[in-house]
């Protein structure tokens, strides 16, 4: 499904800078962005900053896909993968440049910009992080 | 508040219904369940449909009025609403309908879940299901439904609250008893091995871990508890019908190894009706992947952590084993995963289980029954509690 060009650049802070937000009234961080904090609530409002997130962490879990939809079959199969990154914040993406195999558990990953998808020959391509191994 | 009784239900078959439309399978189920309730038409106040995504699958907006003009309603002018919730749709329909009669505003009310899959090609329809996760964050970002369930098996297994043969034995489980089951979509027992080493579709699970593609609808009538004796001697009391949210992306939770909204409604649900998990006879769980039903064993307080894996391995959650019967109906994974009429599907096996109507899969003496409906990884989730009269 072709998405406007709009969708993309709109999403550019948090999908290629792993840009969140922290909440200036109790400190938490938050990835993706949000508007207000959900435990200061009101009080947040308009006091939420940018924040960048480190682009280095553990894997918490993961999955080896073997059936996918549309531009991801091309990858199959695939590691997915939750990493808890060093500011203790969790993230969803792909791990690739990775002997299969090998991932576990607690290995050691790092963010880096990725092709994720492509609107078609003559649509735009989109961007976003995805997953190294680290070490 | 007043209460609020079941006094019809039905069902279609599940399956991949090539010869019946999306309005034709919308109105069977409801039909079925009037029939039940020896009611002819006029007396129905309201109607409310659990329906996923007509926009996407058969590309049709405005379900509510296609359902209130097929079951010939819109002659009546009868107020028809459509519910969205992911997987639990068809929960959130059954309490919106129960609210309505409970809040004196409606008597008679017609609440009835739909999907119709099958018209869209199996790439299409796994973009829709990926969809009730975080569209922007998870499934845009290649992780598919099925392997966000998957991380939540491997998280189990890395923290010993689950084995794999443990997990893959709650699809062993809705097999078996979707073999009694005449509207199932699976009506074959399958093998522990079967579960293991099917295809994989996101390791650790397979094929066999995840509930099909299927057409069907489902429904049940209501009315106030006091009336259902003029209609019926087949009724059931609606004890508790209780929802809870959680985060829309799993990876935004403390802990992925429980749902809390789970947690949270069944608590309520259990509040209400003035009784404990220990007390439910029947229950319905929504098991569209075997690692989902196992935790929901758990969430709902029929075994502890780290217990319920056994009790599924062990066959403790048969019908006939005495205990808790689990997914008698055969569950998602076996009667069928027609995502709208899941919820409603549980609640029409409950009322034939509640009323001795359930056949060679009834549970003796069944006086309470809970049904657990939830969307995308537990984000919206409804637990119900029904009473026998």
């Amino acid at each position: 499904m072709a998405m406007v060009v709009a969708r993309e650049w709109r999403e550019i802070p948090g999908r290629y800078n792993l840009e969140g937000t922290r909440c200036g009234c109790c400190g938490k961080i938050f990835f993706p962005s949000r508007a207000f904090c959900p435990h200061c609530r009101r009080q947040s409002i308009g006091k939420m900053e940018p924040f960048p997130l480190k682009p280095t962490g553990e894997v918490y879990s993961f999955s080896i896909v073997h059936q996918s939809d549309g531009f991801n079959r091309r990858m199959l199969p695939y590691a997915v993968v939750f990493v808890k990154n060093d500011d203790s914040i969790m993230l969803a993406g792909q791990l690739v440049d990775v002997d299969l195999p090998t991932v576990k558990i607690g290995m050691r990953v790092r963010a880096v910009l990725r092709k994720l998808d492509e609107d078609g020959k003559a649509g735009i391509i989109h961007y976003a992080f995805k997953f190294v191994p680290a070490e | 508040m007043r209460d609020v009784a079941i006094i019809g239900a039905g069902s279609t078959k599940f399956g991949e219904l090539w010869g019946a439309s999306f309005r034709a399978i919308g109105i069977e189920a409801g039909a079925r369940a009037m029939q039940d309730a020896n009611l002819g038409g006029d007396e129905v106040d309201a109607i409310y449909i659990g329906n996923m995504s007509a926009g996407r699958f058969i590309n049709q907006q405005h379900i509510d009025a296609l359902i209130a003009d097929y079951t010939g309603m819109a002659t009546n002018h009868v107020p028809t609403t459509r519910v969205e919730a992911g997987g639990a749709s068809g929960g959130v329909a059954f309490r919106q309908a129960v609210m309505a009669v409970a809040s004196g505003l409606h008597d008679i009310v017609i609440v009835g879940g739909a999907e119709k899959m099958t018209d869209m090609d199996d790439d299409s329809i796994n973009s829709v299901l990926n969809a009730t996760s975080d569209a922007e964050w998870e499934a845009g970002m290649g992780l598919t439904l099925p392997s966000l369930y998957a991380i939540i098996a491997q998280r189990l297994m890395a923290e010993g609250i689950a084995t794999r043969e443990e997990i893959a034995s709650c699809a062993v489980n809705s097999h078996f008893h979707g073999a009694m089951n005449p509207d199932a979509q699976f009506r074959k027992a399958v093998s522990l091995d079967t579960v293991l080493h099917a295809g994989p579709v996101a390791e650790p699970l397979t094929m066999f871990d995840c509930a099909p593609i299927s057409d069907g609808s489902a429904a049940v009538i209501l009315c106030p508890l006091e009336e259902a004796k003029k209609h019926t001697d087949n009724y059931v009391k609606v004890c508790s019908s209780m929802q809870a949210s959680d985060t829309l992306a799993l990876f935004q939770r403390e802990s992925i190894t429980h749902f809390n909204a789970t947690r949270v409604a069944a608590q309520q649900a259990y509040q209400a009706a003035h009784i404990t998990a220990a007390d439910i006879d029947v229950a319905e769980v929504h098991d569209d992947y075997t690692v989902a039903g196992l935790m929901a064993l758990q969430d709902l307080g029929f075994w502890k952590e780290g217990e319920a894996g056994r009790a599924l391995l062990e066959g403790q959650t048969r019908f006939d084993a005495g205990k808790t019967a689990i997914n008698t109906s055969g569950g998602l994974k076996a009667k069928g995963y027609p995502i709208g009429a899941a919820g409603l599907s549980q609640i029409v096996e409950l009322t034939q289980q509640l009323t001795n109507r359930a056949g060679p899969r009834q549970v003796r003496n069944a006086k309470y029954g809970l049904a657990q409906s939830t969307g995308g990884t537990g984000s919206a989730v409804t637990v119900t509690v029904l009473e026998a009269m």
